[in-house]
């Protein structure tokens, strides 16, 4: 079927200025599948059901919007964590601010250095679950990430890993424009945290593809930059296994446009997958949670957590959908997405769904915006509590429960440490 | 240390008086009591000393050792030393009870100029007040108030006054939702902070409490207005007779 005009042009446009896509080694049979997918779908428009919250236009332009880099005074996070260290700059690999990736049970490759091989083990999961994550719903950038991608990181892992892998984003040129893919493979029993950090570039279009095996263990904490004026649109697609655990967090401050979306297969017997997001912004701050969990095993358990914190017009965007499949008995779904509002200005746009085709599942789910509280808030100020200190403490108290699902206590804590500092940041 | 001299308050939202004069002398070291029917606004002379929104001061003064307090901000009248046990306390998820009281703690001694108490000192402070008052670790360490029983929820609040020193204490039907035990402990509590420098005005319906604390001053409210002041006997006289004949009497 033909595309609409408008749509038909923009990808056009788009692929002349990307040009034809790697054509050599393993990569290039997923590579082109990718491209003819995204020919087909064509590029997200502000019309397109899925998009009628996010307008899509920074995203799709040939040129990204230049964004100038933000020179943060504070340490980046993670600092303190001991862990190995990869580093991009406006996502190109910085193999001097990197650590010597080799750690026992983990192997660690780039995309660019290994994607003219004739094989490798990345293969089959390449543009895999990108592409089972197309379907009910498309997600053309996802396609155009794994036609286009010129780095990234595919990661190996078959023991329990030492130490997190922390892949850093710096951002440097007003003008860049970065396509990273990532691909994490863990085999039964592994276990690994993967840390991420960073705004990447003026421009950030990334995929993060995670295989878990039966009983494999997955975390991820992403901190996405303090650059006000970038654009991202990220992926996480997940598959997992028999008993395995998945859980994904992301705090995020500031932004003009940022974009996540996870999706999630639950393909094993009781697995747990658990995403969250804790966001704060103001302005004309823009950020969308686009969640997709499938539940397609017995007896898993899956969790979405998101909470915002909007002032001063800044919009917040959550699509969630929970899908039970036929069979998928003893589902227990939980999904809550709240606001809150810190002035009458901003907005909260949420569309919560749920889907079930089995008829022995719990699933449950919310949505609210709201203004602080006003009792909590007064009990705070009779204790003597400024009502600026005030509002940051239940301000914090709201992202709470987001913010739990952070099972390393020390790497919550410093998610809190960032809110703090941004709330106080807002009180100068 | 407390003075309140002829004060009216009304509703902000409707055109409704509810103090219609009161005057009150609370001195330093000394335990007032008022006691009332309900409506009488005993509640509201509370919640308008401490500061809640919703009320409008149409007349008269309220003043904590010559500090003008219908003036401050919440937060300024806790740091010049007036504290409210809540009747109803507040729940707040999320906020762990220990982080509560050290920002209250250290909000007020930096409003007042002192130094801020290290989280370590803090701890010994907390824990040596909290057993006195039967609160163990557990219930310090869980959000403020969230899952409390009523009779953990009020020994919080004299935790917190405990912990906060004010001079002037107003305990707002402290008794209320309490059984003999918890009672006799919330009056321990409250008895152990009874000293020369501080005052109390403690709102009750019931004079059982009066037991426990035993007043120097007790005064009734009525219809917006103090309409006796006597000692501690007056509250007995209320428990014998209600309120009516003094109601009568007065008017």
């Amino acid at each position: 079927m033909a595309l609409p005009k408008q749509k038909q042009d923009a990808t056009d446009t788009m692929l002349t200025a990307l040009g034809a896509v790697p054509a050599s080694g393993w990569s290039a049979a997923p590579r082109k599948a990718a491209l003819d997918r995204l020919v087909q779908m064509g590029l997200p428009q502000g019309r397109d059901e899925y998009w009628k919250f996010t307008r899509p236009t920074a995203l799709i332009q040939a040129d990204p919007v230049p964004a100038p880099a933000f020179e943060a005074a504070e340490a980046p996070i993670f600092g303190e964590v001991d862990r190995v260290k990869l580093v991009f700059v406006d996502g190109v690999f910085d193999a001097e601010a990197s650590d010597d990736p080799a750690m026992a049970g983990v192997k660690i490759d780039r995309l660019a250095e290994v994607a003219e091989a004739d094989i490798h083990w990345a293969q089959g999961l390449y543009g895999q679950l990108e592409t089972n994550g197309q379907d009910p719903v498309v997600r053309p950038l996802a396609a155009l990430n794994t036609a286009y991608a010129t780095d990234g990181v595919l990661i190996h892992v078959t023991g329990k890993a030492e130490k997190p892998v922390s892949l850093i984003y710096r951002h440097v040129s007003d003008t860049s424009d970065a396509i990273l893919h990532n691909c994490v493979k863990l085999e039964e029993g592994a276990e690994l945290t993967l840390l991420e950090n960073g705004p990447a570039a003026a421009r950030f279009n990334k995929v993060l593809e995670v295989d878990v095996a039966d009983n494999a263990t997955f975390h991820h904490v992403r901190a996405q930059g303090r650059d006000h004026d970038r654009h991202a649109a990220t992926h996480i697609f997940a598959r997992l296994g028999q008993e395995s655990t998945f859980k994904s967090f992301t705090f995020t401050a500031n932004g003009k446009l940022t974009r996540n979306e996870c999706v999630i297969e639950l393909t094993g017997d009781d697995a747990v997958a658990h995403v969250a997001g804790a966001c704060v912004g103001d302005g004309d701050f823009h950020h969308d949670d686009t969640v997709f969990v499938t539940h397609d095993a017995v007896n898993c358990e899956s969790r979405q957590v998101f909470k915002k914190v909007l002032r001063n017009g800044a919009t917040g965007v959550f699509q969630g959908k929970i899908l039970v499949k036929e069979g998928a008995q003893k589902t227990d779904g939980y999904q809550i997405s709240q606001s809150l509002l810190l002035d009458g200005d901003s907005q909260f746009l949420a569309k919560p769904e749920l889907e079930i085709y089995a008829d022995d599942v719990a699933c449950s789910h919310g949505s609210t915006s709201g203004a602080i509280d006003e009792e909590g808030l007064f009990y705070l100020r009779s204790r003597g509590v400024p009502e600026g200190k005030a509002t940051d403490l239940l301000t914090i108290a709201f992202l709470a429960e987001a913010v739990q699902e952070i099972d390393d206590q020390g790497l919550a804590d410093e998610i809190v440490e960032r809110i703090s500092a941004w709330l106080d940041r807002r009180r100068d | 240390m407390l003075s309140i001299k002829n004060l009216h308050v009304k509703l902000e939202d409707e055109d409704k008086q509810i103090l219609k004069g009161v005057d009150l002398e609370v001195e330093a070291g000394k335990v007032h009591a008022i006691m009332g029917p309900n409506g009488s606004g005993k509640s509201t002379l509370s919640y308008v000393l401490s500061g809640k929104d919703g009320y409008e001061v149409t007349d008269g003064s309220a003043a904590l050792e010559g500090e003008d307090l219908l003036d401050m901000d919440p937060e300024e009248r806790a740091a010049a030393g007036l504290f409210l046990a809540f009747q109803y306390p507040v729940e707040i998820p999320g906020v762990g009870n220990m982080t509560f009281l050290r920002t209250a703690l250290n909000a007020q001694r930096k409003a007042r100029g002192e130094d801020e108490m290290s989280a370590t000192d803090f701890l010994k402070f907390v824990r040596e007040k909290a057993k006195t008052l039967k609160i163990d670790a557990e219930m310090l360490k869980r959000p403020v108030n969230v899952g409390f029983s009523g009779g953990e929820k009020k020994r919080n609040e004299i935790l917190q006054m405990a912990v906060l020193g004010p001079r002037m204490c107003i305990l707002d039907e402290t008794d209320s939702g309490l059984d003999v035990d918890a009672m006799k402990l919330v009056s321990d509590g409250v008895n152990a902070l009874r000293d020369e420098g501080r005052g109390f005005l403690v709102i009750t319906h019931y004079q059982r409490l009066l037991d426990h604390i035993k007043p120097d001053v007790v005064h009734i409210m009525a219809n917006g207005r103090i309409v006796k002041t006597g000692g501690p006997e007056l509250a007995l006289e209320v428990e014998q007779n209600g309120y009516a004949d003094i109601m009568e009497a007065a008017q």
